[in-house]
């Protein structure tokens, strides 16, 4: 059992991107906030705030999740994975390179967020069809696109193998 | 936007998690897909947020050896969805988790945590009706007809945990149908339909209609139901669930346009429940 007081600032613990990391925050800290503000990880962007726009999602142990709807208190000791964690020592992973070939991006606030949830489904169903990747989509919103580039960025990859 | 300050307790026990409900201004908290939100516009400002997940034994998916299903309050939405069991017995209950938000809110939000929060425009508190679940919590075990009180209210005591709802087995023959109708995907249903027919020989052994956004509680269609006892009852009985129904006006639909989905969803998920129960569709 862990007990943390109202109002006071609390360790908080875990790996982020595969490193260890460590910052202190209040219980009503949002997961977001405390990405961006107390670690420095801006990659993740927020959006509305209330678990609707999907531009905040990240993984935890593998899920994607909104990070506006945890507290920062909830992930110690667990993995999240955010934007900065995609890409390897070799640059851009294959969705991100596909996003850029295939303007999937315009302004690119939504990005970060979509990139997180099609990274789960990549892992999860490496052969899922326009119609499942436009479901996960479904969860994403994004106002330059018209989603069209999106679709075939993700197509390009999830039907290479 | 930013939540009320509050404590933060992360139980190990469900004996630990009852105590601090002890306090009448603590709050459960589970996957938070609906609470948080709530928090954030300051919908509501708990003392203490009591956070059950890191309590073991309240994840699983169960077979009870009958045909039916044991599932524990802590089960994400997403593992129910996928969960090869669920998709052999219970197919209407993948087909409606579906239509639960999206990807990242189903991974994280829990199923008590749903039937807690009793939205009458949730896929799961109906689903609960229709299954005839029975809800198992730390006091007693409740059946679902009994547990939904009202719009986000249920009849759990303040101190009172979910930890377990079980399906009792269908009867053979059983098609299903779940339609549901939403201004956008993953949004909350306008108005949705789930419905199970049971047939025996040429009869009608049984038939369920639950409806879903269209009164402050799901809502089961006693009368629809005893209207079809036939394949020709089908358009009689969606004419008395439309009927049967009294939703309210809101700014995504007017109470006229609700109560005729209601009717429309009923005749389309009881054809596609039939179909199934008499085997000339998958």
């Amino acid at each position: 059992m862990r007990y943390l007081e109202a109002g006071k600032r609390h360790s908080v613990t875990f790996s982020l991107n595969g490193r260890a990391v460590e910052g202190e925050a209040e219980p009503r800290l949002l997961l977001s906030d405390f990405l961006r503000q107390t670690l420095g990880a801006s990659g993740t962007h927020v959006g509305c705030e209330h678990g609707s726009c999907g531009a905040c999602t990240v993984r935890i142990d593998g899920k994607a999740v909104r990070s506006c709807l945890l507290y920062a208190v909830q992930v110690e000791g667990r993995a999240v994975t955010t934007v900065e964690g995609l890409a390897g020592a070799d640059g851009l992973n294959p969705l991100q390179a596909a996003m850029r070939k295939h303007h999937g991006l315009q302004c690119g606030f939504c990005t970060p967020g979509i990139l997180m949830s099609l990274s789960q489904l990549y892992d999860e169903e490496p052969e899922a069809d326009e119609a499942r990747i436009r479901d996960v989509l479904s969860g994403h919103i994004c106002r330059c696109t018209g989603y069209h580039g999106i679709v075939q960025a993700a197509l390009d990859v999830f039907g290479r193998n | 936007m930013k939540p009320p300050a509050f404590e933060y307790l992360a139980a190990t026990s469900l004996e630990q998690a009852v105590a601090a409900l002890a306090d009448d201004e603590a709050k459960v908290l589970a996957g938070g897909q609906s609470l948080v939100p709530m928090l954030n516009f300051r919908l509501l400002a708990p003392s203490i947020l009591v956070d059950i997940t890191r309590i073991p034994g309240l994840d699983f998916v169960e077979g009870d050896g009958d045909g039916g299903l044991r599932i524990g309050a802590l089960t994400r939405h997403y593992t129910l969805e996928t969960s090869a069991l669920v998709q052999t017995d219970f197919p209407v209950l993948s087909a409606a988790m579906n239509h639960v938000a999206h990807l990242a809110i189903r991974n994280r939000g829990t199923i008590g945590g749903s039937l807690c929060h009793g939205d009458p425009a949730a896929e799961l508190p109906g689903l609960a009706l229709l299954l005839n679940a029975q809800l198992k919590t730390t006091q007693r075990t409740i059946a679902a007809t009994d547990f939904f009180a009202s719009a986000l209210s249920t009849i759990l005591a303040e101190d009172e945990i979910l930890t377990e709802i079980t399906l009792p087995a269908l009867p053979p023959r059983t098609g299903w149908g779940f339609e549901e109708f939403a201004r956008r995907s993953g949004d909350f249903a306008l108005a949705a339909v789930g419905a199970t027919v049971s047939l025996s020989g040429e009869e009608v052994s049984e038939a369920r209609i639950v409806v879903i956004g269209a009164h402050d509680t799901p809502l089961r269609l006693s009368a629809a139901e005893a209207l079809l006892t036939s394949r020709s009852g089908i358009a009689a009985a969606a004419k008395a669930a439309q009927d049967q129904v009294s939703p309210s006006d809101d700014l995504h639909g007017s109470a006229d346009y609700r109560r005729h989905l209601v009717g429309v969803l009923t005749r389309r998920a009881l054809t596609a429940a039939w179909q199934r129960a008499e085997g000339s569709a998958p």
